[in-house]
């Protein structure tokens, strides 16, 4: 019961949805002061769930099931990460060993969600997509995995985000650190492709692609994969925090440095145009990771 | 009022079908995205998959090219769609009056919710054709 209560309501889906929709909207409206707009209402992003509810769901003839359980995928899957992350920061007793490795795995699930989804909907688009996805998972998953890595190196081999954050009120964030900098520039760029914001949104590319992996989904569907990504915005800067910057267990500190952080992404975002799936596989595979491989080096070494 | 209907008028995505305009009336459409008219304000998105909209907006005249296209796109459409027809090309057939290719306005081919006249419309009158159409669905309810 107690379970059940900590995924559907308070760290887990509710709460995480809610505070999602309240972020998409900062970005939203960060996004529209930077062009000079005004932006839309803070209600915004909850009249667009209810109105895809509200709308007729239309579903290919063939795979309907893989297109219907694929949304619910990623978000059940991120539900999952925000339940374990936020009782690992309310009640560090309940953490098991090893929830780093795992949260890795399930965060990588909405953007497999998203590639089963766009395949099962037999457009050509969308297969354009998800081919784009599924290359884009390939390459910014190894310079965040060797970030990670530094976190762990540096923190003496724990793999218990409770362990990392104690280490880390203890002896300073791994921030603060050379290895620690270098981890935390390389892991930002690599969840600003994690979120499918721009400069590496090809996978969505609205105007080449028409909503690309999404551009079968109509109603409810496609408003869970909105959701899916409102709530990452949520869960990928709090595991952020809690892995490189958790020196203060402050409630105040904790959401003012979770804003800067995703005002970072936001102008990250706007700042940028969007770049071509080679280019962003170079520059994940290139640069990246070689500066991620100098980190760990780096941090072996003791600095 | 209900919840639905609600959510719907505050969150409208356009699609915009160009049935063979001459581009000046799309060039005002996208008037609305800048900052001096900004329709995100009121939650108007312009969308690039008919799947995720909620108002067609069709500019120019379907010919025997873009007709057939512009009822299959309609049938593509979840309920509820809306249509909205701009420019005098869409409304009539203005200019093209007796063109060999001509087969009729936008009313022809499919239902139309909302009509924005003009050669091409200001972007206030776009805007003010949507809150006429919103509160016609508010009425209607």
């Amino acid at each position: 019961m107690k379970v059940l209560f900590y995924y559907l309501i308070f760290p887990g889906f509710l709460f995480t949805a809610v505070a999602g929709m309240l972020a998409s909207w900062v970005d939203r409206k960060v996004t529209a002061r930077v062009q000079w707009r005004q932006g839309p209402p803070w209600y915004q992003n909850f009249a667009d769930f209810v109105k895809l509810l509200g709308k007729e769901i239309i579903i290919p003839k063939q795979n309907k099931w893989i297109f219907l359980i694929s949304p619910l995928l990623g978000l059940a899957s991120v539900s999952i990460v925000a339940t374990l992350l936020g009782r690992t920061l309310m009640n560090p007793s309940e953490s098991f060993l090893g929830d780093l490795i795992a949260e890795i795995y399930l965060l990588t699930i909405p953007a497999i969600a998203v590639i089963l989804g766009a395949s099962a909907s037999s457009n050509p688009l969308a297969s354009v997509g998800a081919s784009r996805e599924i290359k884009l998972v390939l390459s910014y998953e190894l310079p965040f995995v060797l970030a990670i890595v530094i976190t762990i190196l540096k923190s003496g081999g724990l793999i218990r985000i409770n362990d990392i954050i104690g280490y880390q009120m203890a002896n300073g964030s791994i921030l603060n650190s050379v290895s620690g900098a270098i981890a935390f520039i390389v892991v930002i760029l690599c969840i600003q492709a994690k979120l499918g914001f721009v400069p590496f949104d090809m996978s969505e590319a609205d105007q080449e692609l028409m909503g690309g992996a999404c551009i079968e989904y109509s109603g409810a569907p496609l408003a869970i994969f909105k959701l899916t990504r409102q709530m990452l915005l949520v869960v990928l800067p709090i595991f952020l925090i809690s892995l490189f910057w958790a020196y203060s267990p402050n409630i105040f500190w904790f959401i003012l440095k979770y804003v800067i952080l995703l005002v970072i992404i936001i102008l990250i975002k706007n700042t940028n145009p969007r770049v071509r799936i080679d280019q962003a596989t170079r520059f994940f595979w290139g640069p990246m990771a070689i500066l991620a491989s100098i980190g760990v080096i780096l941090a072996l070494i003791g600095y | 009022m209900n919840l639905k209907l609600k959510a719907l008028t505050k969150s409208i995505w356009v699609f915009h079908f160009a049935s063979s305009p001459c581009n000046n009336c799309d060039i005002e459409i996208l008037d609305l995205l800048t900052p001096r008219h900004d329709v995100e304000r009121f939650g108007i998105q312009l969308i690039g998959s008919i799947r995720h909209a909620d108002v067609l907006l069709v500019t120019g005249i379907p010919n025997s090219k873009t007709g057939p296209k512009l009822k299959e796109v309609y049938a593509q459409a979840p309920k509820p769609c809306f249509v909205v027809a701009v420019g005098t090309c869409a409304l009539g057939v203005g200019v093209f009056r007796g063109s060999y290719n001509n087969l009729g306005c936008v009313d022809d081919w499919i239902p139309v919710d909302a009509y924005v006249p003009g050669c091409p419309p200001k972007p206030e009158a776009m805007i003010s054709g949507i809150v006429k159409l919103l509160n016609s669905l508010k009425q209607a309810k």
